[in-house]
């Protein structure tokens, strides 16, 4: 894949839920290796934007390019979809319908209902496994589907959680495991057999999975379960969990709330430090201004679903619009 | 949130392995000495004729019991992942047991026992490869169809659907293979026994306990040490959250059908090597059975369905065996209620904010 220069890049995004207007065209970019947030009031839409790019929610209107490539815009023909799966059994079914009225043997018609079962499964069971070959395929009927949340993590995706969503009953070294799946490999046939292949896989993982956790500072916790790690610890793993699949661009969405000052401090500085070892480009959302400016290298401040600004953390910092909408008057 | 059962979280997972079986092993023995009590004090034995009896009965406890724990696991995977309650399931797993019917059928061609053991171990490892990917798929094929364009609906329209679907294969199997009796051949030799103490203990039943902890186990492992597991029970927990790591919700659930209708597939299979018949309706009875299984077990818990099955097993040769084999669903029933009263989430549940 030839790596643009922009990692992602939003054209003229739109959410509406019913009447509302959630998100508006907004056009938005993050260049490669940079930290952009995403600041603004509550309800200003940044959530909502986030989960758009994270591929819950299909945009109303308008595209998204993620390392040069529309994988999310408003999904189009899609009703074609399912149909084509009926294409297959339904030609089975017909010739088993015309058999029967041309008189043939019984055995025949018993047959032709037989073969259009096991038609109709084999095409529901090729819809599970939508690999990219699936998506040329639709694109040959121009359908669009935009990339679910998995696909997104796929193309090199991450993010963590406003409210912590960990696998609570899970070990803190699971958790960081199945961030990695869809980097492993072994499938099913594998797992049963328990191939060589699924015991150097699962060793591998294990590995990488301490050294994830000993780059965020949780090392030694591994085997305790998530719901009983202290609750700036549970912050950090989600910081793991998310990194685990090795992505390119990592979404936090307001990764110090709740966190008191010394907390947030050592979270900072392990943004950067994400930044320098692994190579990622980060965007943040973030109500504390403390870190939003210590950090970012571009702001971007979202209100009532608009964008009102874009700059540089000291633009920003003067920014007329941004102060009344959001910052308040400079307390001294 | 139910969740698949996680024992991985164990800290010392050889050690709870090690205790578990501790415990399953005094809970036989005290089912024995309970049996071997009741056959002397109501069944009219003499002390020394009826602790054999309870040791017969006590391994077909354990044979019966390991084909509700089997189709059971079907019902609480599938309910741990996505809160529908399959009803479904148990005639996935009559149609298993008609499949094996046909496949060992067509090849042996007649109804006799086979006594070359390799032969035997062939054919029915054989019928076992065919029917299990078969079922499977066709239980994956149904959540594709049917489930899934359901899956943001009010939950009581899966609900109601899974009731239809029910009713649908039901009548299929009516039509296909008539409402009476059909034959299923034992090709398992059923008067293969072991003498222990006075006892004749039946091989069949002990094979039947072997493969349903063969395939338990199997399960066991591959949901806490492989990627494919691992992701299954992190979509059991939070399946947006799964979802945003990277994990195939889609996948995943169908994983979980095509597994459970493996295991539906295999206990019909052994089904009809205990029993010697296969009916239409036989995925009601024994689904019902199974279910309660389940939910006595904690549904959603998958080393709670299994603990379900046996207790049904049990509580189902207690009756029988002590003549009483009419009052076999009542007693299930009473002890289902009881159980539900004290522990409404079942033995080893976990409290859940809403259900269905």
């Amino acid at each position: 894949m030839t790596e643009t220069t922009e990692v992602l890049r939003a054209e003229k995004v739109t959410k509406r839920f019913g009447g509302l207007i959630a998100v508006n065209t907004i056009d938005f970019a993050i260049p490669r290796g940079s930290i952009v947030s995403l600041i603004g009031p509550n309800g200003a839409g940044k959530t909502t934007f986030f989960n758009v790019i994270a591929g819950i929610y299909d945009p109303t209107d308008g595209r998204i390019e993620f390392r040069g490539e529309t994988v999310i815009a408003h999904p189009r023909r899609a009703w074609l979809e399912p149909i084509l799966w009926l294409v297959m059994p339904g030609v089975v079914a017909m010739a088993t319908i015309l058999a029967s009225l041309a008189g043939l043997a019984q055995g025949t018609v018993i047959l032709g209902i037989f073969a259009t079962i096991l038609v109709l499964l084999a095409s529901l069971v090729t819809g599970v496994a939508r690999g990219p070959a699936y998506q040329r395929f639709l694109g040959r009927f121009g359908i669009f589907r935009s990339a679910r949340p998995n696909d997104m993590v796929v193309a090199g995706l991450g993010r963590t959680f406003q409210n912590i969503r960990l696998f609570q009953n899970m070990t803190v070294l699971e958790n960081v495991q199945v961030g990695m799946h869809s980097r492993l490999h072994a499938g099913w046939v594998d797992a049963l057999l328990s191939t060589p292949r699924n015991r150097a896989e699962e060793l591998s993982s294990r590995i990488r999975a301490e050294e994830l956790l000993a780059l965020v500072g949780l090392q030694g916790t591994g085997d305790g379960l998530a719901k009983n790690l202290p609750y700036g610890d549970q912050r950090r793993l989600e910081i793991a969990r998310a990194v685990a699949s090795n992505p390119v661009l990592l979404l936090l969405d307001e990764p110090t709330a709740g966190m008191n000052p010394n907390e947030t401090a050592g979270l900072t500085s392990l943004i950067s430090r994400l930044r320098r070892d692994l190579g990622l480009t980060i965007l943040l959302i973030e109500h504390d201004m403390k870190v939003v400016m210590g950090i970012s290298d571009r702001v971007t401040v979202l209100d009532h679903g608009e964008k009102i600004a874009e700059g540089t953390p000291d633009e920003i910092r003067r920014d007329p619009k941004v102060i009344e909408a959001y910052l308040g008057a400079p307390a001294a | 949130m139910t969740a698949i059962a996680s024992p991985a979280a164990h800290p010392n997972p050889l050690a709870r392995g090690l205790r578990m079986t501790a415990i399953a092993v005094a809970a036989v023995i005290a089912y024995l000495v309970v049996l071997w009590m009741a056959l002397s004090l109501f069944g009219g034995r003499t002390i020394d004729a009826a602790f054999p009896e309870a040791l017969q009965q006590t391994v077909n406890a354990l044979s019966i019991g390991a084909i509700y724990a089997l189709i059971a696991l079907g019902y609480t995977m599938v309910y741990g992942i996505i809160e529908l309650i399959n009803f479904a399931h148990g005639d996935i797993f009559m149609l298993g047991a008609f499949l094996s019917v046909v496949f060992i059928g067509g090849i042996t061609g007649n109804n006799e026992a086979v006594t070359n053991i390799p032969l035997l171990i062939i054919l029915i490892l054989g019928a076992l490869i065919l029917t299990m990917p078969i079922i499977g798929l066709l239980n994956a094929g149904i959540e594709r169809a049917v489930y899934r364009p359901l899956r943001k609906a009010p939950r009581l329209a899966p609900l109601i659907t899974a009731v239809g679907v029910s009713f649908i294969l039901q009548n299929v199997a009516l039509t296909i293979a008539g409402s009476g009796d059909r034959r299923a051949p034992q090709i398992f030799p059923l008067d293969w026994q072991i003498s222990v103490g006075g006892a004749e203990i039946s091989i069949l039943s002990i094979f039947i306990f072997v493969l349903a902890m063969v395939l338990m186990l199997g399960l066991q492992a591959f949901v806490t040490r492989t990627r494919l597991g691992r992701a299954m029970r992190a979509t059991a927990q939070d399946q947006e959250a799964a979802a945003l790591m990277g994990v195939d919700a889609n996948q995943t659930i169908s994983l979980t059908f095509l597994i459970g209708g493996m295991l539906a597939a295999a206990a019909g299979l052994v089904w009809g090597l205990r029993f010697g018949y296969v009916r239409f309706d036989l995925g009601f009875n024994s689904g019902l059975k199974a279910f309660t299984a389940a939910v006595l077990g904690g549904i959603g818990n998958i080393t709670g369905a299994v603990i379900g099955g046996f207790i049904i097993g049990f509580i189902e040769n207690f009756a029988a065996a002590l003549g009483y084999a009419r009052w076999q669903e009542f007693l299930i029933f009473v002890i289902l209620t009881l159980v539900l009263i004290f522990r409404p989430t079942g033995i080893l549940g976990q409290h859940s904010g809403d259900r269905a």
